[in-house]
């Protein structure tokens, strides 16, 4: 039983990898926050069948924070705001997506790389996905790096976080509680003020990209 | 050896025939799919034999490569449905050939279709040889990587290696078998000038891609043209039934297996064009300069696919 | 009970100044604040020097005398600007920059700030260390863009996701900290403690420890403002109100600072190499020598000092990254002049914006002549900042410097050169703007230079004179970074 959980949690590695993929390719900010839903989804499910197969009471308790919090909460907020702002449409890439793409797959290789000495010392059942959560942080990583529009931007940080989170659950079986819901606290605050952010932004510039904000340069 | 022999010549001949049938499947689902009555399971096989039946039109300036080309498509994808294990694994001649030698004999048969197309130098002819050779140039690496997934499992490239290690192991969740799964199913779209790629129901100028390398063709020369496809699309179906669907496939030498695995392979093949129908209802085309994202994408599945087997 | 009386006043000053922020009177609560603040700062260290070091709530927190000084010092500093902003931010009311919505905010945030920098040094709890700078930056994200310009917007916005991207490489080292504290300590929040790391440090496996560093060091050093990720802090500086810029380049770097020193700790013992202090070596050099060329480019005075902290911050990673007692205890000593001095120029470089309406450097000139006491703080606290006798920064200057000469000598001359143009560029251009012709204006209110002159006196003070017990106490936090 034990190894057919630890399938289905690298199957759900996967999925998550897969969604990362899919962030960095997505044109469209709407899609771009269901996605985000999705993971948050996804890093639920699989912290609790981590839960379930390793009788670690607390992360029943962090799945259910990540639950309302990530997969509902934040893409809600998210949503919200984009439609308080009025902007559905407009994101664009800065590289085209194949490069981007190709350069997300040397990332991957590259978190498998360095994942792979760390994994051969764990002995959670998990320790295959710490290669995928290196991979995913890196690829949030790239999509903030790539996007233009200030929504994508803290969607790829939240991403991050989730990537992060993923880590924490596959290399260890989660943070200490307190860790936990202090990280939980700051991403909800950090969702709160880039909220303000949006509007300030949107206040001062008429729009929400980024290109705005490049002035401050070293001449 | 006997049994290996007609094992083998069962199989080949089993795909052979029935190919053009599938294709009347497909079809036929697809008419139900948009409400119409549709022709029939059998109409390709009417279509062939009214094609076998005409006299030949060919261009004055076709050379013999123009005329030779369908005999030599025709006779590659036969080659393909004797390597690929649809009802029993045991198939001598698939030692001839592992799963790198397959994707060499699909190429060699598009090669063979685009220089025909190009042969005779009319405008369609051209543009249709080069968005093949597009389609084809990102196609077949992401192929050889979606093989390449089954084959580091079973620790083998030959087909029928792979399909008995896969058939018979216990159950596994590989998601690496998945994403490949995905990849194939994207690469055999593309490969089999279906939509998303191309639609084979149009000839539509600004569009096709397929139809327009065969424009020039006609009667027995079409016919087999339009057989191979058929025995092409009846390949890529048994080769995923094969890496990602083998249970009830029967074992070597084991014939008591064999009704039960025909029937099951049946079943499959039913549900397959089925799906096939379904999804070319529920999808629009892309446009052509997209076709790239479509197969970067499914390139992309298969990397990652053959990645996480090193985890 | 004296860390309650710590981390409760600040907290329960951000929630009432978030009330109250707006009243007229909420200069002073805020001042009032800061100063119970640090009464119980100096409560907790006169307890702490008596009595050594000592963890309450059953081990969650944890100070020694490393630790210690900087509470004491963040409170003092805390302590000093709340003074300068009640002036400060009366003028700039006066002008029109601020509604009472922004003047609440930034109260309040203000006493939350110095909160997560107290609850940063003083837990024992890697995590909580992780959570409360994160917090830190998130206080402090909405004051940099306070005055709501284009420019101040653009600041924080990079200041927001250059830090979270680089504390989010935190999160992932604190993350394999965890993984390699398990095994040896078991799940559960025991593991992340700092005083139960450093029991076992010697038996945490090297290779997720070095990595783990790796990260740490990335994501903290952003915070610290260390070269190549360093492009938040001129523009959060320049941009933001000048006590922000104070607090920022005095007290929040210094935390950062403190968290990659806790970590080299651990990570030292673990791996029984000198790569952690390699490591940091490396990136301060760079800093100091990529900040001391930026800063002769600098037509804004504000971000020409801001450049001058991450030259600074980067001495003290280097000096951090020796090791060794006299580089530790340089490092210690140069961490309390740079935040005392630093802080007491971005005072008087604040008055001296609003008398001129302009932070930009050629439009402030002859401070001597319109406010005396603004151009000599200016001219007295550069001079200190640029490392001259008597003052502070000369004596733990000297001693990195000398330390380095002994034990790496290919570093001096990087760091002779790097400090000489520091040396050029920043006199040539104080220089212009303290003497010359003027037309600067007359503020509203006076100016609150008291805190400057009592900064300056004090790294004077600690030029010619360290005390005997504050000599022993520095000795004492560099016994214990080693």
């Amino acid at each position: 039983m034990a190894t057919f959980t630890g399938q289905l949690i690298n199957f759900l590695a996967a999925l998550l990898l897969l969604i990362a993929f899919a962030m960095l390719s997505q044109r469209r900010i709407l899609s771009l926050i269901h996605l985000f839903a999705w993971q948050g989804f996804i890093l639920a499910l699989s912290t609790t069948v981590v839960a379930y197969s390793t009788h670690q009471p607390h992360l029943y308790y962090s799945a259910f924070l990540t639950l309302v919090l990530k997969a509902f909460l934040l893409p809600w907020i998210l949503h919200r705001l984009i439609i308080r702002l009025n902007i559905k449409w407009d994101v664009e890439t800065m590289i085209n997506v194949p490069t981007t793409m190709l350069v997300g797959i040397a990332l991957v290789i590259f978190a498998f790389n360095l994942a792979a000495p760390i994994s051969q010392l764990a002995d959670t059942i998990t320790r295959s996905t710490l290669g995928i959560a290196m991979a995913s942080v890196l690829l949030s990583f790239l999509m903030m790096i790539t996007r233009h529009k200030a929504v994508a931007q803290v969607v790829g940080f939240l991403a991050m976080e989730n990537g992060l989170f993923f880590a924490a659950t596959s290399a260890t079986y989660g943070m200490p509680m307190v860790v936990e819901l202090g990280i939980a606290l700051d991403v909800l605050v950090g969702t709160f003020i880039f909220g303000i952010f949006f509007f300030q932004i949107r206040e001062t510039f008429d729009s929400l990209d980024i290109k705005n904000l490049e002035k401050l340069k070293e001449d | 050896m006997i049994s290996s022999i007609f094992s083998q010549l069962f199989q080949t001949l089993l795909i052979v025939v029935l190919a053009p049938l599938l294709l009347g499947w497909v079809n036929q689902c697809r008419a139900w799919l948009q409400n119409k009555r549709g022709a029939g399971v059998l109409q390709p096989y009417r279509v062939l034999h009214k094609l076998f039946h005409k006299d030949a039109v060919l261009a004055d300036n076709a050379s013999s490569l123009f005329r030779t080309a369908p005999y030599i498509q025709f006779a590659c994808m036969v080659l393909v449905a004797s390597i690929v294990p649809m009802v029993a694994t045991d198939l001598p001649f698939a030692a001839a050939a592992d799963v790198i030698a397959l994707v060499g004999l699909f190429a060699l048969a598009r090669l063979f279709a685009a220089l025909a197309a190009m042969d005779i130098g009319t405008a369609f002819g051209s543009m249709g040889a080069r968005r093949e050779m597009l389609v084809a140039s990102l196609a077949e690496p992401a192929l050889l990587m979606i093989l390449f997934t089954p084959a580091l499992i079973a620790h083998s490239t030959s087909l029928t290696t792979i399909v008995e290690a896969l058939a018979h192991r216990e159950f596994v969740l590989y998601p690496s078998l998945a994403f490949a799964a995905v990849a194939f199913a994207m690469v055999a779209l593309a490969e089999n000038a279906r939509i998303p790629v191309d639609n084979p129901a149009t000839h539509l100028e600004l569009t096709m891609i397929h139809e327009a390398m065969i424009l020039e063709y006609s009667a027995r020369h079409l016919a087999l043209i339009e057989w191979a496809s058929a025995i092409k699309l009846s390949n890529y179906s048994a080769i995923g039934i094969a890496l990602f669907l083998p249970w009830g496939i029967a074992s070597a030498g084991d014939w008591n297996a064999v009704p039960l695995a025909l029937a099951v392979l049946f079943v499959k093949l039913l549900l397959g064009g089925a799906g096939l129908a379904l999804l070319e209802t529920l999808s629009a085309k892309l446009r052509i300069f997209r076709a790239p994202e479509f197969l970067g994408t499914a390139f992309l599945l298969a990397v990652l696919g053959m990645l996480m087997l090193e985890l | 009970m004296e860390i309650l009386w710590l981390l409760g006043v600040p907290l329960c000053g951000g929630i009432l100044l978030a009330l109250f922020g707006h009243k007229h009177w909420a200069h002073e609560l805020n001042t009032l604040m800061s100063l119970a603040t640090f009464i119980a700062a100096v409560v907790l260290t006169v307890r702490i020097v008596n009595g050594g070091p000592m963890t309450a709530f059953s081990e969650q927190f944890f100070i020694d005398s490393f630790n210690v000084f900087l509470v004491a010092l963040t409170a003092f500093v805390g302590f000093t600007t709340a003074l300068f902003s009640r002036a400060y931010m009366r003028i700039e009311q006066h002008h029109g920059k601020l509604s009472a919505n922004m003047l609440r905010l930034y109260h309040s945030m203000y006493q939350l700030f110095t909160f997560t920098m107290l609850l940063a040094l003083t837990t024992n709890n890697m995590g909580i260390l992780w959570v409360a700078m994160e917090a830190a930056t998130l206080t402090t994200v909405l004051l940099v863009s306070l005055y709501r310009t284009p420019a101040s917007l653009e600041a924080a916005w990079k200041y927001f996701i250059l830090c979270g991207v680089g504390i989010a490489q935190a999160l992932f080292g604190t993350i394999l900290l965890y993984f390699a504290a398990e095994k040896l300590l078991g799940a559960g929040g025991n593991a992340l403690l700092w005083t139960h790391l450093n029991e076992v440090k010697g038996h945490l496996e090297p290779t997720v420890l070095s990595l783990a560093f790796v990260f740490l060091l990335v994501g903290y050093g952003t915070k610290v403002g260390l070269a190549p990720l360093h492009n938040w802090l001129p523009d959060a500086h320049a941009e933001g109100p000048t006590p922000v810029s104070a607090v920022l380049s005095g007290l929040l770097l210094n935390v950062a600072l403190y968290a990659v020193v806790r970590s080299k700790v651990l990570v030292d013992g673990a791996l029984g190499s000198h790569l952690a202090g390699n490591l940091m070596m490396g990136f301060g050099l760079f800093s100091v020598v990529v900040a001391a060329f930026f800063l002769s480019r600098q037509k804004d005075v504000k971000r020409m000092f801001a450049y001058s902290s991450i030259e600074h911050m980067g001495l003290m990673t280097f000096a951090f990254g020796m090791g060794g007692a006299v580089a530790t205890f340089a490092a210690l000593l140069h961490m309390t002049v740079h935040s005392l001095t630093k802080s007491a120029i971005f005072f008087t470089v604040g008055h001296a914006a609003q008398k001129m309406g302009s932070q930009l450097i050629e439009n402030i000139r002859g401070l001597i002549d319109t406010n005396p006491t603004i151009g000599w703080g200016l001219m007295l606290g550069s001079l200190a900042i640029l490392g001259m006798p008597p003052f502070g920064v000369f004596a733990s200057e000297f001693l990195i410097i000398t330390t380095a000469m002994h034990e790496h000598p290919w570093a001096t001359p990087f760091l002779l050169v790097a400090l000489g143009v520091a040396f050029a560029a920043i006199f040539t251009r104080v220089q212009e703007m303290v003497f010359g012709e003027t037309t600067g204006q007359r503020l509203p209110h006076p100016p609150a230079l008291i805190p400057v002159f009592v900064h300056l006196a004090l790294v004077l003070l600690l030029g010619l004179y360290i005390p005997p017990y504050l000599a022993d106490w520095y000795r004492q936090a560099a016994r214990l970074i080693g």
